[in-house]
């Protein structure tokens, strides 16, 4: 994968993970014509489309779009399972989420999506693992001092 | 200073703001606040002004001022700050700045940290944003983390390495040691990250590919861990909607796919795996397609048998019919890849794919209709081809050049009848003209010329057309042509094919000027309208209002519209001998890979000035095993052997049949096109040496003969011998003028027989002064190798008093000395 983005229906991003080097003006220019094209789409079409050289995959849940953009090689239709397993994810962590726990809590969204995958890549297949980890990560942010290594 | 305010409640007062100006002024109110935060460095906020100035960030406002923060906070010992750090460096420092330099000592620190949760956040920041310098210091600590047991940490450091080895390739050596037990593994995601290291190292390196089938014999490991995955019972924790770690079971297919690409040995293995995948995954979900797909995939790619190929190929045929339009979508796009390898199998499912071309889905349509274009055939071509033009007619403008390109091609192959074929061209030119190439013009006017017998079919369906739409160029440029070609058989009302229609001269002289002063018309059509009108003024007898038509434009603002009817004007009455010759019918264009539309403008029948090189060439080509029956030109650059006969009514034949002036006397034959028409007085090439002899010749003079005397006009021949060689005579011929007139436009031309070969160079003028006042002089060089009695014919043209006058003649008493 090379970069996730989610948007609400306005074109308000929500969150931008990205996992190739670009400028932040290119990121920006990227982000804003994208949703432009995607917000175009009519509800009937097919999640996926070419755009500029990246295929695109995209998802909606209610009030956010869910967009990849991936390699030539990968496989749209497990893509379309990667974006669900995570809105499960969210979905877990949050009870019932909506646009605005991940307006509210955006950070959180990116500890989960962070746990989640990593490069671009799942490193994680267990909704179960996920979840505890982020558990247990919570729990240390209580913790006043870390020990030294 | 009081504390800064919490995140939540900075996010809640910016989303009051009722407008853009009204957010900037919180924001910047807030910047500033964090700004003096930072120079106070105080340690105990500074992750939540880093967290609310990432939040501005996502909003779209400048937070680079934030960057040296993210490194204090990463440097912390506290894990709040270690998250908000890491989270801050990913969204806020790219490798381009040398900023992030700094990161590398921290990441190194926690890399080796004593919590796997922070361990875990440098290893996902290095894998998700390490700049190859980073990589290249790091490597060794991924490495080891590679080979540790906890699965937490192995996993990660999985996809570290492959993201260390995508930055820095030559890397990739020092992992392989690491990943021998990898695949030993029970926890899955250790598994799916593995497999995704393994396949990044296989794609990248052929040595490691085959290590990894030889020497490590990956195939049977993965074939064993898919098939468990297969046949074990429900595991809750990775079930997707009843099947098994889905993820795991995509990345296996996928590296089973490089791994067996022109391996027999290692397809051979995955055999049976790949067709109980197929056969036993459910379909009712996405999941279950997503796993057909990847099976799909690896089966076309690896060197399966043709049983399971034709498995593949049918799972796809049954995924066009899914009511998922991303499942169509998906089996379109694999469809695409596999239709020139396995085009028998794809064919089956064509009503299916041709049936897509209705889809609502743009992606959809325009894989639908490149797969139709693939699958087109001679057997087929009727009944596809009427669905590609109803979706022709029906498609978005986005399509419609490349269907339109691509109904050309096909027709081009596999047209079963020539009429089909015309049909078909104006089909397209009706429906989707002005997105027709611009290529395709040139290309249709050709398949046109050559389609003889369908010449009035074709004249008579484009006229049509043209009255009804005259906005469509391309086939307003074809119409003008084949209108200015075969107007003739337009008006004579001569059709096979279809019912004549009758229209007369005038009204296809109507539409033509129509398209002259039509706003729609660019100027290229302009051009084609116009030449098509002067071509008509040999084909139809209206010749004055064409006359009127092209001089109306010699004053055209448009330069190229200007210059034509200029020439064209010059044609009318300088060289109205020659217009009949010039704008004759086309004969069959060879197809030359470089004909653009330019090229067909000047070969046109009429000519340009633009081609100078002729006046160095022979103007009248010649094949060569006529070279001794037909009159030999070479050398005149400004005569051109000029038809006084009626219009030839069959098209001129490849080679072009030259005057011939013996034997049976035939003149008819066309002339081979593009003569150039002088514009200029004619450079002579004996300019001032007419009267003198051509060598220098001392041997016995042959006396001087009369040609030729009528009605006023004397020719007279003078001899030479050539020297060096005996076997050419010269002649000079000299005409005078005993009448009160000139006689303007006069040429000479002659004819010799078989044995001997003739070479005329240019007259001295085209103008024989009345009363013996001056003469014309041309040189004739005679080659008689076989020492024959020297006999020629002579056909003399001139205008006298204003009417031209013809004469042949046979000149036999040629003194002996000019031939022994």
């Amino acid at each position: 994968m090379q970069f996730m983005l989610l948007f609400s229906r306005q074109g308000k991003l929500r969150l931008q993970k990205w996992y190739v080097p670009l400028s932040d003006k290119e990121r920006k220019k990227i982000s804003r014509d994208l949703v432009q094209t995607i917000l175009a789409r009519k509800p009937k079409m097919c999640s996926f489309l070419e755009w500029r050289d990246l295929k695109i995959v995209y998802k909606r849940y209610a009030s956010l779009y869910f967009c990849c953009a991936v390699e030539d090689q990968d496989n749209e239709l497990i893509t379309l399972e990667i974006i669900h397993r995570y809105v499960e994810l969210l979905d877990k962590y949050f009870g019932s989420v909506c646009e605005l726990d991940i307006i509210f809590n955006f950070e959180k969204a990116y500890f989960i999506l962070d746990e989640f995958l990593l490069g671009g890549e799942a490193q994680e297949t267990s909704k179960k693992n996920v979840l505890k980890a982020i558990e247990q990560a919570d729990l240390l942010q209580e913790v006043r001092l870390l020990t030294d290594p | 200073m009081p504390a800064p305010i919490r995140l939540r409640e900075l996010i809640r007062t910016i989303r009051t703001a009722r407008t853009q100006a009204e957010e900037r002024e919180m924001i910047q109110k807030e910047c500033a606040a964090i700004r003096s935060s930072f120079r106070e460095e105080d340690n105990t906020y500074r992750c939540r002004n880093v967290a609310k100035l990432l939040y501005m960030h996502m909003l779209g406002y400048p937070a680079h001022f934030g960057q040296l923060e993210c490194l204090k906070l990463i440097a912390s010992q506290k894990f709040t700050d270690k998250r908000i750090g890491y989270l801050g460096a990913m969204l806020l420092l790219d490798e381009r700045q040398d900023v992030h330099l700094l990161m590398t000592n921290c990441i190194k620190n926690d890399l080796n940290h004593s919590t796997q949760y922070v361990q875990g956040l440098a290893l996902c920041t290095l894998g998700c944003m390490g700049s190859s310098e980073m990589c290249r210091d790091l490597a060794g600590e991924v490495e080891k983390l590679l080979k540790t047991s906890n699965s937490y940490l192995r996993k990660k450091a999985a996809l570290c390495a492959v993201h260390v080895i995508r930055k820095v390739p030559e890397l990739m050596e020092m992992f392989l040691p690491a990943t021998k037990n990898l695949l030993s593994e029970k926890n899955h995601g250790v598994l799916h990250t593995s497999v995704v290291l393994l396949t990044e190292m296989c794609e990248r390196s052929p040595d490691m590919l085959l290590h990894f089938r030889k020497v490590c014999l990956l195939v049977p490991q993965l074939v064993r861990i898919l098939k468990n995955l297969i046949m074990s019972g429900y595991s809750p924790e990775h079930d997707v909607s009843g099947i098994s770690d889905p993820f795991l079971q995509v990345r296996i297919l996928r590296l089973l796919r490089i791994l067996g690409r022109s391996d027999d040995d290692s397809s051979e293995a995955m055999n049976d795996i790949l067709a109980q995948v197929a056969t036993n995954t459910e379909t009712s979900k996405n999941v279950g397609n997503a796993i057909l797909y990847e099976t799909v995939l690896t089966i076309m790619d690896i060197k399966s048998e043709s049983g399971l190929r034709v498995l593949a190929i049918n799972i796809l045929g049954r995924f066009l019919l899914n009511n998922d339009k991303n499942i169509r979508y998906v089996a379109l796009t694999s469809l695409l890849k596999t239709v020139q390898t396995d085009h028998n199998a794809v064919q089956r499912h064509r009503s299916t794919i041709v049936d897509c071309l209705k889809d609502l889905d743009v992606s959809i349509k325009r894989r639908a209709m490149e797969l139709s274009f693939a699958l087109v055939n001679g057997n087929n071509i009727r009944g596809m081809m009427k669905e590609l033009l109803y979706f022709l007619d029906s498609c978005d403008p986005e399509f419609k050049a490349d269907c339109a390109s691509g109904v050309f091609l096909a027709a081009e192959k596999y047209a079963p009848s020539k009429r089909w074929h015309i049909d078909t061209i104006m089909r397209v030119l009706t429906t989707a003209g002005s997105y027709v190439r611009d290529d395709s013009v040139p290309n249709l006017i050709q398949l046109i010329t050559n389609s003889v017998e369908m010449h009035a079919y074709t004249v008579q369906r484009l006229y049509k057309a043209l009255l009804d739409d005259i906005s469509q160029q391309p086939l307003v440029q074809v119409s003008s042509w084949c209108i200015g070609e075969y107007g003739d058989l337009l008006v004579s009302g001569q059709c096979e094919e279809e019912e004549p229609i009758q229209v007369t001269e005038d009204e296809v002289l109507d539409v033509l000027e129509g398209l002259l002063v039509s706003n729609l018309s660019t100027p290229v059509t302009r051009g084609y309208s116009l030449t098509a009108i002067m071509k008509l003024s040999t084909r139809f007898s209206s010749v004055n209002r064409i006359k009127k038509v092209v001089s109306i434009y010699s004053s055209s603002i448009d330069v190229e519209l200007q210059q034509r009817a200029v020439e064209y004007n010059a044609l009318f009455k300088k060289y109205d001998h020659m217009r009949p010759a010039l704008l004759e019918r086309m004969p069959i264009m060879e197809k030359t890979a470089s004909n653009g539309p330019t090229e067909i403008m000047q070969t046109n029948g009429e000519t340009e000035p633009s081609v100078p090189d002729t006046k160095h060439l022979p103007l009248v080509t010649q094949p060569a095993n006529q070279a001794n029956d037909l009159l030999d030109l070479l050398g005149g650059n400004d005569v051109v052997p000029v038809i006084q006969t009626t219009l030839p009514t069959k098209p001129a034949s490849a080679g072009g049949e030259l005057l011939d002036l013996l034997g049976d006397l035939s003149l008819s034959g066309g002339l081979a096109p593009a003569p150039s028409v002088p514009v200029s007085q004619p450079p002579f090439l004996l300019d001032g040496l007419s009267s003198q002899p051509l060598f220098n010749d001392t041997s016995a003079a042959i006396p001087p003969m009369t040609a030729y005397s009528k009605n006023g006009l004397k020719i007279e021949f003078t001899f030479e011998r050539a020297n060096p060689n005996p076997n050419i005579a010269v002649i000079t011929i000299h005409a005078t003028n005993t009448t009160e007139a000139d006689m303007t436009e006069f040429v000479f031309q002659a004819a010799v027989p078989k044995t001997f070969q003739l070479q005329l160079l240019s007259p001295s003028s085209n103008i024989v002064p009345a009363l013996n006042q001056g003469s014309v002089t041309q040189v004739i060089r005679v080659l008689n190798p076989q020492k024959q009695q020297l006999r020629m014919r002579v056909k003399l043209t001139y205008t006298h008093k204003g009417s031209p006058v013809q004469d042949l003649a046979e000149v036999n008493n040629f003194p002996p000395q000019s031939w022994q």
